[in-house]
């Protein structure tokens, strides 16, 4: 008899906790991202809306470095760990046709997000191909290349008295790449272990391809036709071969030891009083500002990527948009959750957070714009910017583009135009692999 | 005594009268690892073999299309990949021969009678019992030109080691000497002390030079556990990955084995991946197979 009543009740208990579980299932949400402040921002958000909905929000993490292949990993075995991820830019031709991103085409289309969402943003980290009208994505977090500079360095009397003696004119934030190299070399001094400037060269995944499109883009050059995929041309256009030229003379005025470095470095490059000026992503920019991680918060300025020799000015996006994985068992479940992320109180809500919405509407707003001192460069930035090719290959143009531009850069091999040409060579026999050109 | 014994044969009488004969206790534990061989192992191995053969991406739900033998030609004939190669050879001789200098000149030091002996051979193995992780990382820091320990003692200044493309390789491979010459240190050891004295004795009766006693006895009689250090340490060279990877990213220290993890992992060309990764265990098994010949024939002198 005690047998039988203990394996009722553990029978019982069982059926509750099975119950709790799955009920507890059905509440909660997985959101795959990279390991950086605006995925704790996100978090935050999400501890947001289980207040109002009860549906809790984990945001799993893990290093940029294996971010891309512990995504993949988990969509090429079909797993259900990850019910959103927050996939780079350059994912979405992957992520589409390989089927690992549910069809967000309808929902985009019912809560025009096309004019809700900054242009750039739905161009870039929704669509694919382009110009279909198909979304994958819905815009997240908005980010692009920029810069912050020692705005002690510049408005010293002296140095500004030194600059215009030697350049013939006024020592400000740079206007254009001209006067971001002369400043760059001004304030190269090894002696003084001060250094002009701190740019990308990582060559691991998108750091190279990152910086020289800052420079590729504002000299008027392109990595191809988005649309007939044709490079030849374009990425070893005059244009092309002269931003290379420009951003490899800018290396030579980094810190020693600056043939590796990404985000981590170029923030360090201001806080350890190492650079004038860093180039990176507005979306690391949180931390140069916080007198905690940077003692030289208060004398770091801000500005967007500067103008070419011809007037045009672009910038390398970032960013990344969010999607609904296709393996997910809680898809409706995840749907609800970007309803209530696009809408307008939420939106303001993730950028008071420090993330970087996406929303017209936001970033037009004086509040979002002067809520920081790079939100206005951020703004301006994300109004004009592009993005590298969003085909399932990109990872090998990626690296076709790291293993031709690396050696010249660094390495100092070859000429500009030689490695350019090399490049539309790899980048043509690629696109003809996979049968987009004959 | 007399109770464990009747206790050892109380238990084989069980065993017995349950059935389980010697053969079948040998089975019990060698059915196992051949099953655990045949998933984990052998499995993977075909069938990473059959996706040679095809255009397989893991990355799309795209169905694996048979090419035959379309990919060992694409890898045969790229230029990177040949590189890829010639880097790996380079890395490989400098890394076993400074290893094999090092750890033998090191056991050659502490093959006598010194203080300390145990002390200095105990603290000098400590390298290669750390992780390759905390290594790279370790030695990164002492390579920074700004901070790095390394510049300011030798006065080397800004002098770049990981950034420059012509010494990077040599770095990552100094580092894999000082972490891995205490192994032939130790084989090293164990083969100098495993020489009859009498022999250095009968050299010194006959007033023989060092240089003749080095190469005439001590030389030969280690040789044989030289060699097996070196196919050790070749094996281990050829599959570096972490260090290198860890401590630069430079086209060239890009090893055989980051541009196989690159294909696989980062492009997700999973059959031509699987191609070159049988292209590369040919190669091993070529040259372990050259070794271990050379090895025998050591071992018959």
């Amino acid at each position: 008899m005690r047998k039988l009543v203990t394996s009722v009740l553990a029978g019982i208990g069982l059926t509750l906790a099975c119950g709790t579980s799955v009920h507890a299932q059905e509440k909660s949400l997985t959101i795959f991202w990279a390991e950086w402040d605006p995925a704790n921002y996100l978090q935050e958000l999400g501890n947001e809306y289980e207040k109002e909905t009860g549906v809790k929000i984990t945001v799993e993490t893990t290093p940029w470095a294996d971010f891309q292949t512990k995504a993949f990993t988990e969509f090429n075995a079909h797993g259900d760990a990850y019910d959103l991820v927050v996939g780079d830019s350059q994912w979405l031709g992957a992520g589409s046709t390989g089927g690992h991103y549910v069809d967000l085409t309808d929902f985009f289309k019912k809560h025009d997000l096309g004019n809700v969402m900054a242009p750039a943003t739905v161009k870039y980290y929704a669509e694919y191909p382009g110009n279909s009208g198909k979304y994958w994505a819905i815009p997240l977090e908005g980010d692009a290349v920029g810069w912050s500079y020692r705005k002690d360095w510049f408005e010293d009397p002296k140095e500004k008295a030194a600059f215009k003696a030697k350049y013939g004119y006024e020592l400000d934030v740079p206007k254009d790449f001209k006067a971001l190299r002369d400043i760059a070399e001004f304030f190269y001094r090894p002696d003084q272990k001060r250094y002009g400037i701190a740019i990308y060269t990582d060559n691991s995944y998108d750091a190279m391809a990152m910086g020289f499109e800052n420079a590729l883009f504002s000299y008027g050059g392109e990595l191809g036709d988005y649309a007939t995929y044709k490079v030849d041309g374009h990425i070893n256009s005059d244009k092309a071969v002269a931003a290379l030229d420009a951003y490899k003379e800018l290396y030579t005025f980094t810190p020693p030891g600056w043939a590796k470095t990404f985000f981590v470095e170029d923030n360090q490059a201001i806080t350890e009083n190492l650079a004038a000026m860093s180039m990176n992503f507005f979306a690391f920019f949180p931390s140069l500002i916080n007198e905690a991680s940077n003692p030289n918060a208060k004398n770091t300025g801000f500005f967007a990527n500067p103008a070419g020799p011809h007037g045009d000015q672009f910038a390398a996006l970032g960013g990344q948009g969010i999607s609904v994985v296709s393996y997910s068992q809680k898809q409706e479940e995840a749907m609800k959750f970007l309803e209530w992320f696009i809408k307008d109180d939420t939106q303001k809500k993730w950028a008071a957070l420090g993330g970087y919405t996406c929303s017209q509407a936001v970033l037009k707003s004086a509040e979002f714009q002067n809520a920081t001192p790079y939100n206005k460069a951020f703004y301006e930035t994300m109004f004009k910017v592009k993005d590298f090719w969003a085909v399932p290959e990109y990872a090998e143009l990626l690296q076709q583009l790291n293993q031709r531009i690396y050696p010249y850069m660094i390495g100092g091999d070859g000429t500009a135009k030689e490695t350019l040409d090399a490049l539309a060579g790899d980048w043509n026999a690629t696109f003809k692999k996979y049968g987009r050109v004959q | 005594m007399a109770t464990t014994m009747i206790t050892t044969l109380d238990r084989s009488s069980r065993a017995a009268a349950r059935g389980l004969s010697d053969i079948s206790i040998r089975n019990l534990f060698i059915i196992p690892t051949v099953l655990f061989l045949i998933v984990f192992n052998i499995f993977p191995l075909i069938y990473s073999l059959g996706y040679s053969f095809t255009d397989f991406r893991a990355s799309t739900n795209a169905p694996a299309n048979f090419v035959g033998l379309q990919n060992y030609r694409d890898l045969l004939n790229d230029p990177y990949v040949w590189s890829n190669f010639a880097i790996t050879a380079k890395y490989v001789i400098v890394s076993v021969v400074g290893q094999l200098l090092v750890g033998f000149g090191v056991a050659m030091l502490l093959n006598r009678d010194i203080p300390l002996k145990g002390l200095i051979t105990t603290l000098l193995l400590l390298p290669m019992m750390l992780s390759m992780a905390v290594v790279g990382l370790f030695w990164k820091l002492l390579y920074d030109p700004s901070w790095g320990v390394i510049n300011y003692f030798l006065g080397l200044g800004n002098f770049e080691w990981l950034a420059d493309p012509k010494m990077a390789l040599y770095a990552v491979a100094l580092t894999d000497i000082w972490m891995w010459s205490p192994f032939v240190m130790l084989l090293s050891l164990a083969g100098l002390s495993a020489v009859p004295k009498h022999l250095y004795e009968a050299a010194a009766i006959d007033r023989a030079g060092p240089f003749y006693t080095f190469f005439r006895i001590t030389l030969p009689l280690v040789a044989p556990i030289l060699m097996i250090a070196v196919i050790f340490r070749t094996m281990e060279a050829f599959k570096t990955f972490d260090l290198a990877y860890i401590l630069t990213s430079q086209p060239t220290t890009e090893l055989i084995s980051i541009r196989l993890y690159k294909m696989a992992f980062q492009e997700w060309q999973t059959g031509r991946s699987c191609a070159l990764a049988y292209i590369v265990l040919i190669m091993v098994l070529a040259i372990t197979n050259i070794y271990v010949k050379y090895l025998n024939k050591v071992k018959e002198r």
